[in-house]
């Protein structure tokens, strides 16, 4: 089997991978009225019409806000039985890691019919509060994992060091032991948000009646036909999904460099 | 109090807020929808509490989920076959590159950046009536009228594969970069060809990466719910579109409930198969 052979297979699969989201990127730009080939021209329109678009608005600052809540929420509870598994001895740890990987063990369905019946008996209705709560435990586990696999990274001497020194533990997390951290942290927020803003599953379960976030925005468009507003909206989706982590890493390097040099 | 005795009680401060959350929000509805799939639906008010057997019952003799149930696993196992054929060349490209393999890893990781439900329609664009497929093979006279592509099983197994393939192409890619090359190299000089060594040697050591990108690929597509609505027909529903249904559309709470510790028990008894004989440990690196 030639090496070129593989070459071109990848090619291939890598273009299945990218090429119908580049449709849609380029679909975004079409000045013709129907969101489908054959492009007429190019033009911005479908972002001005975006723009003016209430409902569409309207899910944006739904998704961000509850993107931000979720992410402070989870990256919080995260970091924090993080430096727990990593830096003490608990008994039972393996038990524990699984116990709160477990929200991406199970399907996102039954998770989101678990807690919706549970806070239904508790008289917690569909709401925002819901939605918050739901959003958090399942980005939990991408947060405790980032974190943890950073934490693990971090020499102990350099926490020893300072105790040693005289600080007490309290100063060591905060002026050695968190510093250290805060790529990790950076990025384990990041990955809250970022699935918090994609999510779609849970969020149609928990969602109270006549609020949309941006997925399910596109979802309900999505029942009449394809519109070209939909294809510049997954254009701003793709912008703000792709272009936030890769700022947010670039921001990382920065101050990675700043520090090492 | 001593110093060893708070340095005992310290860990448990740190993971009480988060066993709490995952405890309060996960495990406690996860037992309390075992209970309430023995309560029955009334057709006013609130559901009558008690120990009855009919949603079990329905859920587990009725034809039609039992249909809908093996479906979804037969779409899974196409699935995460089609990923295994398609993701495992290019893994192995990526891992054995001289050159840009950041480029191709990053390139690699992007799909997880970009939104789910944008990925799915992204396909109506290409195979839809008005889509690019189409209007290629009108330009080049193949045919004259455009025809449907879409919504049918194929269309949902076409777009499961392009949300599920990057999990697939990197769980093989770490482990065959955990394969030191001088193996195969070994094999080689020792007059293997590179076709008999690649099949005796490094296929065999990175099937424990196969088998953890084929695991999630069969997880996440047998509990997919977006993918049917959006890319298949009315005949194309999986198990996770009959919980919708019962619990957001019919109100079934009980029902629904039984529907999806089914499900939970399927693809769970999976995890735990999975977890006996391969460990989660290869699980974690792929996600690292």
């Amino acid at each position: 089997m030639g090496w070129a052979l593989i070459r071109a297979y990848t090619v291939l699969v890598y273009l299945f991978m990218f090429l119908p989201v580049a449709v849609v990127v380029l679909l975004s730009f079409n000045a013709s009225q129907f969101g489908s080939f054959p492009m007429t021209g190019f033009s911005f329109r479908w972002f001005e019409t975006l723009w003016q678009n209430d409902a569409i608005v309207r899910a944006f600052r739904t998704s961000i806000t509850l993107g931000l809540m979720t992410a402070v929420v989870s990256t919080t509870l995260g970091v924090l039985a993080a430096l727990a598994l990593v830096r003490y001895r608990v008994p039972g740890r393996d038990m524990i890691t699984t116990l709160l990987i477990a929200p991406i063990l199970v399907p996102e369905v039954v998770l989101a019919v678990a807690l919706l019946l549970f806070l239904n008996a508790l008289n917690i209705n569909k709401s925002f509060g819901l939605l918050l709560m739901g959003h958090v435990i399942f980005t939990l586990p991408f947060v405790i994992l980032v974190v943890q696999a950073r934490l693990v990274s971090i020499r102990r001497d350099v926490e020893e060091a300072a105790l040693s020194l005289g600080a007490t533990p309290r100063q060591t997390f905060l002026s050695v032991t968190l510093p250290l951290l805060m790529p990790a942290v950076a990025a384990g927020a990041l990955f809250a948000f970022t699935i918090s803003f994609d999510d779609i599953t849970g969020t149609l379960f928990w969602k109270p009646g006549g609020v949309e976030t941006v997925p399910t925005q596109i979802f309900s468009m999505l029942r009449n036909s394809i519109s070209p507003e939909i294809n510049a909206l997954g254009t701003v989706m793709i912008v703000m999904t792709v272009g936030l982590p890769l700022i947010g890493a670039g921001i990382a390097r920065h101050l990675a460099n700043r520090k090492g040099g | 109090m001593t110093i060893e005795a708070r340095e005992r009680r310290q860990p448990w401060i740190l993971l009480s807020p988060a066993l709490a959350a995952v405890v309060l929000l996960l495990v406690v509805p996860l037992l309390f929808i075992v209970v309430y799939s023995f309560w029955l639906r009334s057709a006013a008010g609130a559901d009558t509490p008690g120990f009855h057997l009919d949603n079990w019952q329905k859920v587990l003799s009725d034809r039609f989920y039992r249909d809908i149930l093996l479906n979804t696993l037969k779409i899974a196992a196409i699935t995460t076959a089609v990923c295994a054929v398609m993701g495992y060349p290019a893994a192995y490209f990526i891992a054995r590159s001289k050159g840009n393999r950041m480029i191709l890893l990053v390139l690699l990781m992007l799909p997880f950046w970009i939104s789910y439900i944008i990925r799915t329609m992204s396909w109506i664009n290409i195979l839809g009536i008005s889509g690019a497929l189409n209007s290629v093979l009108l330009t080049l006279g193949i045919i004259s009228e455009p025809i449907q592509m879409l919504y049918n099983e194929v269309t949902v197994i076409l777009g499961l594969v392009h949300f599920l393939l990057p999990f697939m192409v990197l769980n093989i890619y770490v482990s065959l970069e955990g394969i030191d090359t001088n193996l195969e190299d070994a094999a080689n000089s020792l007059g293997a060809t590179r076709w008999q060594s690649f099949l005796q040697v490094t296929l065999p050591l990175s099937l424990p990466g196969l088998a953890a990108g084929g695991f999630l690929c069969f997880v996440l597509g047998a509990g997919t719910y977006i993918t049917p609505v959006i890319l298949g027909g009315p005949r194309d529903a999986m198990f996770a579109n009959l919980v919708f249904e019962a619990i957001i559309r019919q109100l079934n709470w009980p029902l629904g409930s039984a529907l999806s510790l089914l499900l939970l028990a399927v693809l769970g008894a999976l995890v735990l198969i999975y977890n006996r004989y391969l460990g989660m440990a290869q699980l974690a690196k792929g996600l690292g």
